[in-house]
């Protein structure tokens, strides 16, 4: 909303500038977007000019001698309309205008001490301009006092303050809602609007009539004026059109918008001879068509409200009218339209065709007493500036409450929500500022005037005693509430924390993927879940796996010349599953190139992204609960190099390597669903005893073909090894010609240990030897180098 | 015999100048004390002398004994220095040799905001609760007093998923289920960090991008309790100086609503291109839970009242770490992800 002093001036009485009034109404809730002069451009004064020669080294530019009052200049000037006796808008030397700062320079040999100015020059938006005003300089009249402020004596020395509403605050979409509320503020009261005017002795009933067949147009008013003259508006119309950003057309068009402009209520004039004698609001057909004003044809539906004739649509109630009746050169009577339509309804067709002034205004709810104001306002302006002759009467179909809401508040209640101590006579002061009256018995009932349409139950009140009092004179105050724990779920940050100590990037993507993702890096079973109006295809549907995320990631670096990716992601999994949808957290690695911890860098592998997964599930109390097995893998995953994440025998995740079909670059990635981990419980850790016994230690290779898995060997070992057999590990993996094409030796070492006594040699060797025998039975294995 | 001891010491004295390492002090041991040693040589024949001469003998032996023995550890000290402090100097390293790197990694700054904003709160007896992604119209919307065709609902387009379902706008569909959820209808206490997704992407505004809301519900709380928690999270996010300004705005679910502006961090207050010269930002919307909202949720407003707030994480991600552009949080740069491997100073803006 576009606020012009000198429009709001009509209204109110204010000795404040501009900026401050601005910045005061912010203190009360509503937020402006810039505060300027309507024509910013500074140093300008009327000048003559008394000479105009032709530049002696151009054929366009003109060396005039211009008189400024105090002085006579030399400027040059290129505007073909230039000439002897003209007066004109003069720049002088140091003028800040939009394009530039104006210096004193000479141009090809001649001196120019400033710049006659065509209006675009000024700083006015362009839709306020005509053609000529680009063309040339401008003319002004022949009176016009040399030496004074042109802006001024043009009357277009007016400030503009952009406001930004709140979407409740559609009463301060006009001039008169905005007195009110500055009113309240400085406490000033608003002045009356002129609705005087005469009427004929014709009686409009006789003329027209009207047909509501909608129950979505509560209020409709009609009037008619006839033989008016079209022409120019005045000028104090015009400009507080253009300050308020609406282009001036003619007195008729203009006055419709000046009302709406005053106050709040949309308006839309019918050329009487065009339209007839009747009027219909009706919802649409589905499927007809109008032509609105601005020349496009519509395709409508049985949602949107028409004012229609017996024949045809002629106008989009509350958003447009129809083009067959608009105002034009020669129309003599009018046909005045004021009503009010459903907000929600507006609000929709005008979201579909076109958002104007009206629907603005329409969609956030009308007040019905501006609704009779407007009219007969409308009649004032016309019979004044268009010489409109006013018939007799006014058709009104009204099934509007008009009355004002009472709403009983407490002292005790406001005093309560605000957390301050107000008394009874502050209180007061400020509803009796907003213009409400108060029934002071028991408790406050406050009456609220009509145009408070956003105010409807006491916490409104409220915030109003409060935006008045100046809601940030609240001192804040430290609560006092009982002494409870709070309360957070820290498995997230666990990990988080870990694989930031592991040396691995957190990365943040976005949920919204490719559907041709969606389904990749899983083998879970879902249906894809899209969004149904996506801003592009690329995302339109909503993650299962997060690794699509994590390769793109890859790729993003890859492209900027890294190779060395460690990176992971705790986000939600999405998926619909029987009918059902659900979301779990995940956590996705993805790691390529060179992983460096500790001493020195390796090229990731299998084994480093296990050794990962390993350190964090023991980290995380699952040791000696997890395993892998080469079984229901995602088909974009090696089927070599992958494996499923078994936890306590149920499927968690997966891991491996991308599929080379895929990409090139050996690239290890792992997701788990860490809702499932989590739901399986760990127990605290507690101290074991440390044995003050020695161990022994005896190591051995063992050559097996290359089916068996380490994991089989292990196995063996253990059940064989008993419970004196306290740790395996693996030291040395060999294949090679020393041994057969088909074979690798796999290098144990064991330790035996007992924590009540000091084992000997000689019952360890038995188990030793025992195990040798059983491995080399079982699984066709020998020892290597015997 | 004292011709003995004196030639003992001058051959000692010439020995020990030509003494050059540990082997040869050693030698000289043996030389001079060993069995066959000089010293011990002098008194091989003592049995051959009378009582008087073995006195004599005696005592010039044994304090001849303690001058090689001293003259010997004496230079035997020094060797054992001369060879230490070779030592040190071959085994000197150049420092300035490049270390062997140990790399670490990092956690996202979004991540980061989110667990200090959770601790603050959980100091002061919230709890922290999740909420899902995927919401209901209802409990996004229409018991946030948005009922369908609201107007408030344009300013937060939204992703639908079907007619019902959608992905939450805002994380305050999170206070209408924990009112729900709290059976006994006891007082409340909550923060609620989360994602959150609207139709809308440009330089400063992401599709996808956080939140956190938090709700207080109990008997007799005002807006002036709001005021001072919300100072309480300023100080503690933006630094001890940082000051709370309330405007009154407007949201359908909170009546009064207030915006919140923080003095700005950067300059004091005195005005900045940051805070586009009015010293003050606004960061966060709050107000007094409205009737309506209280209602659906199954408290009474006769007997209740709550304050909620609500704030972008992203914002205060990009304040703390200087980031100029929200696009950068999602971009997962590895040259921007691994700046992010250090612990956070208390109070970093400043």
């Amino acid at each position: 909303m576009k606020l012009s002093r000198k429009f709001l001036s009509d209204y109110i009485d204010l000795d404040v500038d501009t900026k401050q009034l601005a910045d005061d109404m912010t203190s009360i809730g509503n937020e402006y977007d810039s505060c300027s002069k309507l024509i910013p451009a500074t140093n300008l004064v009327i000048g003559e000019v008394l000479e105009c020669l032709p530049h002696p080294d151009s054929d366009h530019l003109h060396v005039c001698k211009v008189n400024v009052g105090k002085e006579i200049l030399q400027i040059v000037c290129g505007a073909p309309n230039v000439r002897k006796g003209l007066k004109v808008i003069v720049a002088l030397v140091g003028a800040e205008l939009p394009d530039g700062t104006i210096k004193k320079g000479m141009i090809r040999g001649q001196e120019s001490s400033g710049m006659l100015c065509a209006m675009s020059e000024l700083g006015l938006e362009h839709k306020f301009l005509k053609e000529e005003d680009f063309t040339g300089i401008h003319e002004l009249p022949q009176d016009a006092p040399i030496g004074e402020d042109p802006i001024s004596y043009l009357k277009l020395d007016d400030e503009v303050i952009d406001f930004e509403l709140t979407s409740n605050r559609g009463d301060l979409l006009s001039i008169l809602g905005m007195a009110y509320e500055i009113g309240a503020l400085y406490d000033k009261k608003v002045k009356d609007i002129d609705l005087s005017f005469q009427e004929n002795k014709e009686d409009i009933h006789t003329q027209f009539s009207l047909d509501i067949q909608t129950e979505n147009c509560p209020l409709f008013l009609v009037k008619k004026v006839k033989n008016v003259t079209i022409k120019e508006s005045p000028d104090f119309i015009k400009n507080r059109l253009i300050a308020s950003g609406i282009r001036p057309i003619n007195n008729v068009v203009d006055i419709s918008n000046y009302v709406m402009l005053e106050t709040g209520q949309p308006l839309h004039y019918y050329d009487s001879n065009r339209l007839g004698n009747k009027i219909i609001v009706r919802m649409a057909h589905e499927n007809e068509t109008l032509t609105t004003l601005d020349e496009q044809k519509r395709i409508l539906s049985n949602q949107d409200i028409v004012i229609a004739t017996e024949k045809e649509a002629v106008g989009l109630a509350g958003v447009m009218g129809g083009l067959t009746t608009e105002i034009e050169e020669d129309t003599k009577d009018i046909i005045i339209e004021s009503a009010i339509f459903h907000p929600t309804l507006i609000r929709k067709t005008s979201k579909k065709i076109l958002r104007s002034e009206a629907s603005t205004r329409f969609e956030k709810g009308l007040d019905p007493k501006r609704t009779y104001m407007a009219i007969l306002r409308s009649c004032h302006l016309l019979e004044k500036y268009a010489d409109a002759t006013i018939v007799g009467g006014m058709i009104e179909y009204n099934h509007m409450d008009i009355s004002e809401k009472q709403i009983p508040i407490t002292l005790d209640k406001i005093n309560q929500v605000l957390g301050i101590t107000l008394d009874k006579k502050t209180v007061l002061d400020i509803f009796k500022r907003l213009g409400f009256s108060v029934e002071d018995k028991d408790s406050l009932l406050v009456t609220v005037p009509t145009r408070r349409t956003d105010i409807s139950i006491l916490e409104d009140l409220i915030e109003e005693v409060g935006r008045i009092y100046g809601i940030d004179n609240i001192q804040g105050k430290q609560m006092i509430l009982p002494v409870v724990p709070g309360t957070v779920n820290k498995n997230n940050r666990m990990i988080r924390n870990k694989l930031a100590m592991l040396g691995l990037n957190e990365t943040l993507s976005y949920a919204l993927i490719p559907e041709m993702d969606a389904k990749k890096y899983t083998t879970d079973q879902f249906d894809i879940i899209k969004v149904l109006d996506p801003m592009s295809e690329d995302r339109n549907t909503l993650r299962h796996s997060l690794i699509p995320s994590l390769v793109s990631i890859y790729e993003y670096n890859k492209a900027r010349g890294h190779k060395d990716i460690c990176i992971y992601e705790i986000g939600k999994s999405f998926g619909k599953v029987e009918d059902q949808y659900q979301e779990a957290n995940h956590l996705a690695i993805l790691m390529t190139g060179t992983y460096t911890l500790g001493l020195h860098p390796k090229k990731v592998d299998f084994y480093i992204l296990k050794g990962i997964l390993e350190e964090l599930l023991d980290y995380l109390g699952y040791q000696n609960r997890y395993r892998l097995q080469v079984q229901d893998l995602p088909n974009e995953l090696h089927p070599g190099q992958s494996a499923s994440i078994l936890l306590n025998d149920t499927k968690i995740g997966i891991m491996g390597k991308i599929h080379p079909s895929i990409v090139k670059d050996d690239i290890y990635v792992l997701e788990i669903d860490l809702d499932q981990l989590f739901s399986f419980r760990t127990k605290n850790m507690q101290y074991k005893e440390i044995s003050k016994f020695p161990g022994i230690t005896k190591d051995v290779a063992f050559v097996v073909n290359k089916k068996v898995s380490a994991s089989d060997l292990m196995k063996e070992i253990k059940k064989e090894g008993g419970k004196l057999l306290k740790d395996i590990s693996i030291f040395d993996v060999y294949e090679g010609d020393k041994i057969g094409d088909d074979e690798r030796s796999i290098a144990f070492s064991l330790v035996f240990e007992d924590a009540t006594r000091t084992l000997n040699e000689e019952e360890v060797m038995e188990i030793f030897n025992r195990i040798i025998v059983v491995v080399e039975n079982k699984l066709m294995a020998r020892v290597r180098d015997k | 015999m004292n011709e003995k001891i004196k030639s003992i010491k001058e051959e000692l004295t010439t020995d020990i100048k030509n003494t050059h390492s540990m082997k040869e002090v050693a030698d000289l041991k043996v030389k001079y004390l060993g069995k066959k040693g000089l010293v011990t040589e002098l008194t091989s024949n003592m049995k051959e002398l009378s009582i008087e001469e073995r006195k004599e003998v005696g005592k010039l032996s044994n304090e001849i004994r303690t001058h090689v023995t001293e003259e010997l550890a004496t230079i035997e000290k020094k060797l054992e220095l001369e060879e230490l402090n070779q030592k040190l100097e071959k085994d000197t390293i150049d420092i300035s040799l490049p270390s062997d790197k140990i790399k670490r990694g990092s956690r996202h700054p979004f991540n980061r905001i989110i667990e200090d904003i959770e601790d603050f709160f959980v100091s002061m007896g919230y709890d922290v609760v999740d909420g899902p992604e995927i919401e209901t119209d209802e409990n996004c919307f229409q018991r946030l007093n948005v009922p369908l065709g609201h107007p408030a609902r344009d300013a937060q387009d939204t992703f639908y998923i079907d007619s019902e379902y959608l992905l939450r706008t805002q994380t305050s569909s999170v206070q209408a289920r924990t009112m729900q959820k709290n059976q006994e209808k006891t007082p409340i206490r909550m923060i609620c960090p989360g994602k959150v997704y609207r139709r809308d992407d440009d330089a400063t505004h992401s599709h996808q991008f956080g939140q956190v809301e938090g709700l207080v519900i109990d008997k007799n709380v005002s807006l002036a309790d709001l005021k001072g928690t919300l100072e309480l999270f300023a100080k503690k996010m933006l630094g001890e100086n940082t000051k709370v300004r309330f405007r009154p705005s407007f949201f359908p679910f909170t009546e009064p609503s207030v915006e919140v502006d923080v003095s700005c961090f950067k300059c004091g207050g005195k005005g900045c291109s940051l805070c586009k010269q009015t010293g003050w930002i606004e960061v966060l919307g709050a107000g007094m839970v409205h009737p309506n909202v209280l209602r659906m949720g199954g408290y009474d407003p006769e007997v209740w009242t709550g304050f909620a707030f609500g704030t972008g994480l992203d914002r205060f991600a990009m304040f703390r770490y200087a980031i100029p552009d929200i696009r950068y949080l999602y971009t997962n740069d590895i040259r921007f992800l691994e700046q992010f491997d250090r612990k956070d100073e208390e109070n970093e803006i400043k």
